[in-house]
């Protein structure tokens, strides 16, 4: 099928990722960090998303140079 | 009950999420040219691909909040659907059934039970089927619809038909492969949206041994940590953290009620099997696999991350437990949400106690008493903590969003099924609350999505080309596969709503698909791994067995439930600890029963299939597939058994 889904899903998490990155700049008072034991867990997560994203959109177009190559 | 504020990247994540999917669909519409491209896939899409989709499929939005609720009401014993159950099925489907799945062409599993058997089975299947599926997306968007409306005040009616309006969207366009395509997105979705929740959770008990020992003091007194239907009753300490051990104790040492034979037997071998081996929802997604050895690893791969579920699903049910015990930052398990009109029928008691002055007990009648006969049935309060709310109306009125948060408060009935949110209200700041409720609304599409496209499928090859209409066009297969899919989520809907006005009407139809279900996988076995089974056989056992389970289970009963929908109308013959162990028992009759009577009638009635025709189709005549030159970690047999040897190690740690 002509549709890599490893393009939309590095799409999406790296989008979520940075929204979550905002999140963990805007939102990062008392009230919020009490909540998540006092980790900035939206700052942590989002990184991690942003990382996992970047690594699907990095095998995506891996693959497609590969098949392009053949 | 007092709702989540949503901050504005909550949004923006729900609403990404929403683009993202939608616009699969889109994208995978130019490829959708004939009905099997539509309803089957074309048989093109990656083995990850199809692994995934395999387990997200069944990831529906209740498996999701009802294993946390088991977690939380049995412990770690509910890691056997997992450890016992689906991974040895998964296993056993990939070395021994997807070669005749898969290698006999059929597009669906009736239709494999046609060319097995005649057209009898396949009616029978289909037609089950097809309800049945129907039933369940149904029954599942209810839930959804309610958990939005409680949890964030959304509208029902508006949660029901944008959440079905954007499946319809996705699988209108893309068929099968845009369903497969967004499970596995969802699949990402929901794992990553809850781990950091089971995370934070496990860190504020103060890890897992702090959990264990927690757990420990709940068994011995499970009352306390407000497990309500198990007050009075003690444990043995390790009946949370223990999966054999008490279990092989026997039923009354474990919170299940279940003894070993009926786990092993009846979970493990007869339910597990029959719904991962037969299952079309789930087997759908290894047939769409792009040749014969991507099918068989499809369940393989699908395994891997099917046994380390547990830890995301499960756990927090037991963290929720542990949690409520200590009773940490006044966390408790959440109550059973009380609806608008029983608010109005409590207010205005709770204001008259007060100006009449009750105090404790006589405020806690009055008030309780207000409750109409319907709604007081399966309702308790806590007496204390409405007298406390009488008193403290009477010193000083109270406004309206404090009289509904203190009577909610003073349910002591919990409502297991809100355990997983529950925690995700309390750990998740802005952001991560986006995300959580994403991952629910992404597990809840992806069992829908599975619902309605195995039901297209199943309709349009095996009910409508079968018997309705056969020997048209392709164009007109593919109109049917796009028409039945609307009418299909249309039906969904209308079943939501059934299931939203009778609840006893659900449990009932869920009841008879219990029956229908227990006995299948007898069939299956015998068709697949004895040539000389029948049709009649086949058709008459099933009927067999599906009698079987409406006889036991009129028969018998669990301890605390009476007579009626629950079992034993025609009479108590036996009653067990439990209902799960009514269940799991009741499903180990009827595959017996199915399985002698098939067997038996096969062998008095005459062959219709040569072996001929029963090439690719049964276990003995079809040539054994060589993948000796394959290297071993994509052979199945070989991968299969380090996955149960895992298995085994698993059940050994947990024991």
């Amino acid at each position: 099928m002509g549709l890599d889904i490893r393009l939309p899903i590095g799409l999406m998490f790296s989008l979520v990722g940075v929204l979550l990155l905002i999140a963990g700049k805007v939102y990062d008072s008392g009230v919020m960090r009490a909540k998540s034991l006092g980790i900035n867990i939206d700052l942590y997560w989002g990184l991690f998303l942003l990382i996992f994203g970047l690594w699907m959109l990095w095998l995506a177009f891996r693959n497609r140079r590969q098949a392009e190559k053949k | 009950m007092v709702t989540i504020q949503l901050g504005w990247i909550d949004y923006a994540i729900l609403i990404a999420y929403t683009c993202f999917v939608i616009g699969i669909g889109f994208a995978l519409k130019r490829y959708m040219k004939s009905s099997s491209d539509f309803l089957t896939s074309g048989r093109s899409i990656p083995t990850w691909v199809t692994g995934l989709a395999f387990i997200s499929a069944n990831l529906g939005a209740l498996e999701l909040v009802g294993m946390a609720a088991s977690g939380a009401k049995y412990g770690i014993a509910t890691a056997h659907f997992y450890w016992l159950g689906a991974i040895p099925a998964m296993v056993f489907l990939a070395v021994f059934m997807m070669p005749f799945y898969y290698g006999s062409k059929a597009r669906s599993v009736p239709e494999y039970l046609k060319m097995r058997f005649d057209e009898r089975v396949r009616a029978l299947n289909s037609i089950a089927f097809a309800v049945m599926t129907v039933f369940a997306s149904g029954i599942s968007m209810n839930a959804l619809a309610k958990l939005l409306n409680q949890l964030l005040g959304w509208d029902y009616h508006l949660s029901l038909w944008i959440c079905s309006g954007v499946v319809l969207l996705y699988v209108l366009k893309g068929g099968l492969t845009s369903a497969i395509y967004t499970e596995v997105l969802q699949f990402f979705m929901i794992v990553l949206g809850f781990a950091p929740v089971v995370y934070l959770g496990l860190k504020d008990v103060g890890g897992w041994d702090a959990l264990k020992d927690k757990l420990a003091m709940v068994a011995q007194n499970p009352g306390a940590a407000g497990l309500i239907d198990k007050a009075g009753q003690s444990f043995p300490a390790d009946s949370w953290t223990g999966a054999w051990k008490p279990l092989l104790a026997g039923p009354a040492s474990n919170p299940m009620g279940v003894d070993w034979f009926a786990m092993i037997f009846g979970l493990g071998f007869v339910l597990s099997f029959g719904y991962w081996c037969t299952n079309f929802l789930v087997v759908q997604r290894a047939m769409a696999a792009k040749n014969m050895g991507a099918a068989r690893r499809t369940p393989i791969i699908a395994a891997v991350p099917k046994m380390l579920f547990p830890a995301l699903v499960i756990l927090p049910g037991m963290i929720a437990v542990a949690l409520a015990l200590t009773g940490k930052d006044g966390y408790r398990l959440p109550p059973k949400p009380l609806t608008s009109e029983i608010y109005q029928q409590l207010i205005p008691a709770v204001n008259q106690a007060s100006t009449q002055g009750l105090q404790g007990e006589a405020a806690y009648k009055q008030v309780t008493s207000a409750i109409s006969e319907k709604d007081a049935k399966d309702l308790k309060f806590n007496s204390a903590k409405i007298a406390a709310l009488v008193a403290a109306n009477k010193a000083s009125a109270l406004p309206s969003d404090k009289l509904h948060a203190g009577l909610q408060d003073a349910v002591s009935e919990v409502d297991y099924d809100g355990v997983i949110l529950s925690l995700v209200k309390k750990y998740c700041p802005t952001g991560l609350l986006g995300l959580a409720l994403t991952a629910l609304l992404a597990s809840f599409m992806s069992g829908m999505a599975g619902n309605v496209t195995a039901f297209n499928t199943v309709w349009t090859y095996d009910l409508y080309q079968a018997y309705l209409a056969p020997n048209k066009s392709d164009e007109h297969y593919m109109w049917m596969g796009k028409a039945v899919t609307v009418a299909g989520i249309l039906l969904s809907i209308a079943c939501a709503y059934f299931a939203r006005q009778y609840n006893n009407a659900m449990d009932i139809i869920q009841l008879v698909f219990a029956f229908v279900n227990a006995p299948l996988f007898a069939t299956f076995l015998l068709g697949m791994f004895w040539k000389r089974t029948t049709g009649t056989g086949a058709f008459l056992g099933l009927f067999g067995g599906i009698g079987t389970s409406a006889v036991f289970h009129s028969l018998t009963l669990a301890l605390g439930n009476t007579p009626g929908a629950k079992g034993g109308y025609l009479g108590v013959l036996h009653t067990f600890p439990s209902e799960m162990a009514q269940n799991f028992w009741m499903a180990a009759f009827a595959f017996i029963v199915c399985f002698l009577l098939t067997f038996g009638i096969s062998i008095s009635t005459s062959r219709t299939k040569s072996d001929e025709e029963l090439k690719g189709l049964v276990y003995s005549l079809t040539p054994k597939l060589k993948d000796d030159h394959e290297p071993w970690y994509i052979r199945p047999a070989i991968t299969g058994t380090v996955l149960l040897a895992v298995c085994v190690v698993i059940n050994a740690i947990f024991w």
